[in-house]
C-alpha cells in the first residue's frame, strides 16, 4: 500500500503521456479513476462531484466529472482543447495530455502527442477496434510517440471475457504492424470499477500482465541521451561586459556535450571547440538532454539565435528544400504558392509552399491525389522552399530538430505542424 | 530518496527546471519589453529564482511588477523589497489603494480587493508598453487552467479569447501579437504545488515567514481563518482567537485564509500538504469560491 507521503518526498523521473479514445469509450472516467485512486483528488473536490452526481440523479459518483472542464465547452460548441493533468507515485511524476476524441479533433491529438513519450488509446470492449481507434493509433505512430498502450475498456460489460480481449488486442496489433510499430501493450480494464487501472483485477485472473499504472511506472522514460547525436539550438546570447563573457544559452534537445568537444555551427558551417559549459552561471563537466545550459566556444564566432550547434562529424546538411508530412491545424486553408513563416527550433524563416503532394487517409493508410488546399485536420505530404537554409534532421531521428510549425505572416496564427522527411 | 536509474537521467524537478528556463529565454529572445509579476508569494519567488538561473552570470534582463491591493501582509512587503534588492531587479508597484483614493475604483461590499487588481495591472502593462508578462500560474491549480497555454495571447483589454489561443506543439511557442496586445507567459505551467515546494527545499530559496507555522490572532469567516487588520475584519460576532497557523498562498488579507499547522520547515510543510484534505485554492482563497466559473470569468477579464 502506497502512503500519501511517499510521492511527496521522492524524486523520480517524469513521464509525459497522451490519452485518446472515441466519445463514450470512457476516457474521462479513466482519467477520473486514476486521479481518484492516486488521491490526487482531494475530499473537497470529491464532495463536489458527489453533490453534482446526486443532483443529476446518479446512483454512484460520476468520476468523469473530475475532468469536466472540457465537456461544458463541448456543449457550448467552443474550442475543444488539450487539457493537462498531473499525478504522481513514489517512482514517477506524470503529465497527462487529455485530448478529446472526435473525428475532427485530429489536431488536438497531434498537439498532445507531440510531447508525449507514451500514448494510451481506449476502445470499448463491446465495439473493438473502430475507425477512430485506427486514426488515433496512426497519429501516435506518425508523431513517433515511443510507446503505445491499448486499453480494452468496459470489460465488465462483456463478462470479463478473455476471448473478447484477445481478439481485440490481436486486431490492434495487426494494424500497428502496418504502421511500423512493434510490440504494443494491451491491457483489459474497467475504468468504471477500477479493474487493472491502479489495482489488479480480481475478475480477470486470466490476465497476467501489469496494471496500467505499473506499466506507466516501468516503461523507459525517454531515449538515453548517450545514444543520441548532440543538437543544441541557440536561444539567446548572454553577454557580460564587452569581452568578459559570451555564452550561448539554449536547451540541449538531444545527446551529450562536454568541454573539449569539436562542434559545428549551422547553417553557417563554422567550426569551433566547446571551451566550457555553464548551468546557472557555474561550470559543469558535461551537459545532457534535456538540460538548459550555456555553452562557451573557444573561437570568437558571434553565433546568433536560430543557429544550431552540433557535434562535428554528425551534423545535418543545411537545406532550403523540405519535404514533410504535415497536419493542418487552422480554419484558414493552406495552398501551393502560399507564403508563410516557418518556425524550426529557435529559427524563424520565410517559406513558400511549393507543392501539395498528396493527402494521407490515416484510417486506411491510403494516399489521395494532390489536393487543391489543406483544410483543418488534414494530414498530407507537402514541399516547401525556405528563404534561408535550415539545419534539420529527419523527424524519425529527432523529434526536435525534425519538426516545425507554419505561421500566418499577417495575423501570426499557427497554421500547420510539420514532420520533416520520412516516407514519400 | 531517488528512483532514477540511468546516469543521464534528469529528475522530474530537473526536467521542469530545464523547461522553465527554456521558456524564460524564449520569451526574452522573442519580445522587447518583458515584465515579471511578483507578489512575494511562493510561485513568484520560484519564478524569480528560475529567471536568475536562466540568465546568469548576467543580471535578470527585466523588471518585476507588484500589484499591491493595499491589504497585503506586512511580512510579505518587507520580504518583497529584500528579494528584489538581492536579485538586482527594478520593482514597479501598481497600487489598488491609489485607484480607490482617486475614485477610479470602488471598494466592494465584501471588502475583497483581489478582483480590483485587474485595472491597475492592465494600466501598468499599457503605460510601460510591456509586451510579455510572466505569471506564476500552474495548470494544476484549477480546472479552468488545465488547458491554458504556456504562451497565452491577450487582447488590448487583457482578455483571453479561447478561439485565439494557439496550439502548442513540441517546444515551439508562438508569441506573435498585434500592437497593443500582449502575451502572458507561464514558466511554471507544468509544475504542481508539491513540485514547487520540493524545488524550494532543493534550492537555496527563502520564503516569507507567513508560509510557516506561527501564532497569530485569527477569526473564522466563510470556513477560513482570516487575520484581523486595517482591511476591516473582524465584524461583530466574529470572535478573535490565537492559533498556530500558516498560509498556503499569500494575497489580499481580506480573502487569504490561514490553515491550522505546526509545520515550521519546508519538509514539514511538504509532509502536511501531502497529507492534507483540501486543495490549495479550496483552503485559502475565498474569492475562488464565489462561483464555480469564477476563474474562467476573471481570466476573460484579464486577471492573472
Ligand atoms: N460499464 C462500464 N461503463 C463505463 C466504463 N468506463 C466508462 N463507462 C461509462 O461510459 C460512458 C462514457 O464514459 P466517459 O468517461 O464519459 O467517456 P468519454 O466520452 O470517452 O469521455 P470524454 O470524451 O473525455 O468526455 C459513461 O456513462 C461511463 O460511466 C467501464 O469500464 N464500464
Amino acid at each position: 500500500m502506497t502512503t500519501l507521503l511517499e510521492p511527496a518526498l521522492a524524486t523520480g523521473s517524469l513521464l509525459r503521456l497522451a490519452t485518446a479514445g472515441s466519445v463514450d469509450d470512457g476516457k474521462s472516467t479513466l482519467v477520473g479513476r486514476l486521479l481518484h485512486d492516486l488521491r490526487v483528488v482531494m475530499p473537497d473536490q470529491l464532495a463536489a462531484v458527489e453533490r453534482v452526481s446526486r443532483e443529476r440523479g446518479l446512483a454512484a459518483p460520476d468520476l468523469a466529472l473530475l475532468t469536466d472542464g472540457l465537456r461544458a465547452e463541448r456543449e457550448q460548441g467552443i474550442t475543444i482543447d488539450v487539457a493537462y493533468r498531473y499525478f504522481a507515485t513514489p517512482k514517477r511524476r506524470f503529465i497527462l495530455a487529455d485530448t478529446p476524441g472526435h473525428v475532427q479533433y485530429t489536431r488536438n491529438m497531434v498537439t498532445g502527442a507531440s510531447t508525449a513519450q507514451l500514448a494510451v488509446i481506449l476502445v470499448d470492449a463491446r465495439h473493438g477496434v473502430v475507425e477512430q481507434t485506427r486514426r488515433h493509433a496512426a497519429v501516435a505512430a506518425l508523431l513517433r510517440v515511443p510507446q503505445i498502450v491499448l486499453l480494452v475498456n468496459k470489460m465488465d460489460l462483456v463478462g470479463f471475457d478473455k476471448n473478447v480481449y484477445a481478439e481485440i488486442s490481436a486486431d490492434f496489433e495487426r494494424y500497428l504492424e502496418r504502421l511500423g510499430v512493434d510490440d504494443p501493450v494491451s491491457i483489459p480494464i474497467s475504468a468504471l470499477r477500477g479493474d487493472n487501472v491502479v489495482e489488479p483485477s480480481a475478475a480477470m485472473d486470466w490476465y497476467q500482465g501489469p496494471t496500467l499504472l505499473r506499466h506507466l511506472e516501468e516503461v523507459p522514460p525517454a531515449p538515453d541521451p548517450a545514444e543520441q547525436r548532440a543538437r543544441f539550438p541557440v536561444q539567446y546570447v548572454i553577454r557580460v561586459g564587452e569581452h568578459d563573457y559570451r555564452g550561448y544559452a539554449g536547451q540541449l534537445v538531444s545527446g551529450v556535450l562536454r568541454p573539449g568537444d569539436d562542434v559545428v555551427v549551422l547553417p553557417s558551417n563554422r567550426r569551433s571547440t566547446i571551451a566550457g559549459i555553464d548551468i546557472a552561471g557555474r561550470p559543469v563537466n558535461e551537459a545532457f538532454a534535456p538540460q538548459s545550459v550555456t555553452l562557451r566556444l573557444a573561437d570568437d564566432l558571434d553565433v546568433a539565435r536560430g543557429e544550431l550547434i552540433a557535434t562535428a562529424g554528425s551534423a545535418p546538411e543545411p537545406t532550403r528544400e523540405l519535404t514533410a508530412t504535415v497536419c493542418h491545424l487552422a480554419e484558414r486553408t493552406l495552398r501551393a504558392g502560399d507564403r508563410v513563416l516557418l518556425r524550426h527550433t529557435t529559427r524563424t524563416v520565410q517559406a513558400i509552399v511549393t507543392e501539395l503532394v498528396h493527402t494521407l487517409d490515416v484510417t486506411t493508410l491510403e494516399t489521395g491525389a494532390g489536393p487543391e488546399a489543406l483544410h483543418v485536420n488534414d494530414i498530407a505530404r507537402i514541399r516547401l522552399r525556405t528563404a534561408e537554409p535550415i539545419a534539420a534532421d529527419d523527424y524519425a531521428v529527432n523529434r526536435h530538430t525534425g519538426s516545425f510549425v507554419l505561421i500566418d505572416p499577417s495575423i501570426g496564427d499557427t497554421l500547420t505542424a510539420g514532420l520533416i522527411g520520412g516516407r514519400p | 530518496m531517488s528512483t532514477l536509474t540511468r546516469p543521464h537521467e534528469l529528475s522530474h524537478l530537473g526536467v521542469l527546471e530545464a523547461e522553465a528556463v527554456h521558456i524564460f529565454r524564449e520569451a526574452v529572445a522573442e519580445f522587447e519589453r518583458p515584465v515579471l509579476l511578483f507578489s512575494g508569494g511562493k510561485d513568484s519567488i520560484v519564478m524569480l529564482h528560475l529567471a536568475s538561473r536562466a540568465f546568469a552570470p548576467a543580471p535578470i534582463p527585466f523588471p518585476v511588477l507588484h500589484v499591491d491591493t493595499g491589504h497585503n501582509f506586512p511580512e510579505v512587503l518587507t520580504y518583497r523589497d529584500l528579494a528584489v534588492k538581492r536579485a538586482g531587479v527594478r520593482l514597479l508597484v501598481a497600487g489598488v489603494q491609489q485607484y480607490i483614493d482617486e475614485g477610479r475604483l470602488h471598494e466592494r461590499a465584501d471588502g475583497t480587493r483581489n478582483p480590483l487588481q485587474t485595472v491597475p495591472l492592465l494600466d501598468a502593462i499599457r503605460d510601460n508598453r510591456f509586451d510579455v508578462v510572466f505569471g506564476g500560474g500552474r495548470r494544476d491549480e484549477e480546472k479552468a487552467r488545465a488547458k491554458e497555454r504556456v504562451f497565452s495571447l491577450r487582447d488590448e483589454f487583457g482578455q483571453w479569447d479561447p478561439r485565439r489561443q494557439r496550439p502548442e506543439l513540441w517546444s515551439l511557442y508562438n508569441g506573435r501579437h498585434r500592437p497593443g496586445e500582449h502575451v502572458r507567459v507561464f514558466p511554471l505551467s507544468n509544475w504542481t504545488e508539491l513540485d514547487v515546494w520540493q524545488y524550494i527545499d532543493q534550492e537555496p530559496i527563502i520564503l516569507p515567514s507567513i508560509y510557516f507555522a506561527h501564532r497569530r490572532e485569527v477569526f473564522r469567516r466563510g470556513g477560513m481563518w482570516l487575520a484581523p487588520g486595517a482591511w476591516g475584519g473582524p465584524r461583530d460576532g466574529e470572535p478573535v482567537e490565537i492559533r498556530s497557523v500558516r498560509y498556503r498562498t499569500v494575497g489580499d488579507m481580506s480573502c487569504t485564509g490561514a490553515v491550522d499547522s505546526t509545520a515550521r520547515t519546508v519538509p514539514e510543510v511538504i509532509a502536511e500538504i501531502a497529507a492534507s484534505t483540501l486543495t490549495e485554492r479550496g483552503a485559502s482563497r475565498a474569492d475562488d469560491r464565489m462561483s464555480e466559473a469564477a476563474m474562467e470569468d476573471r481570466k476573460r477579464e484579464g486577471y492573472f
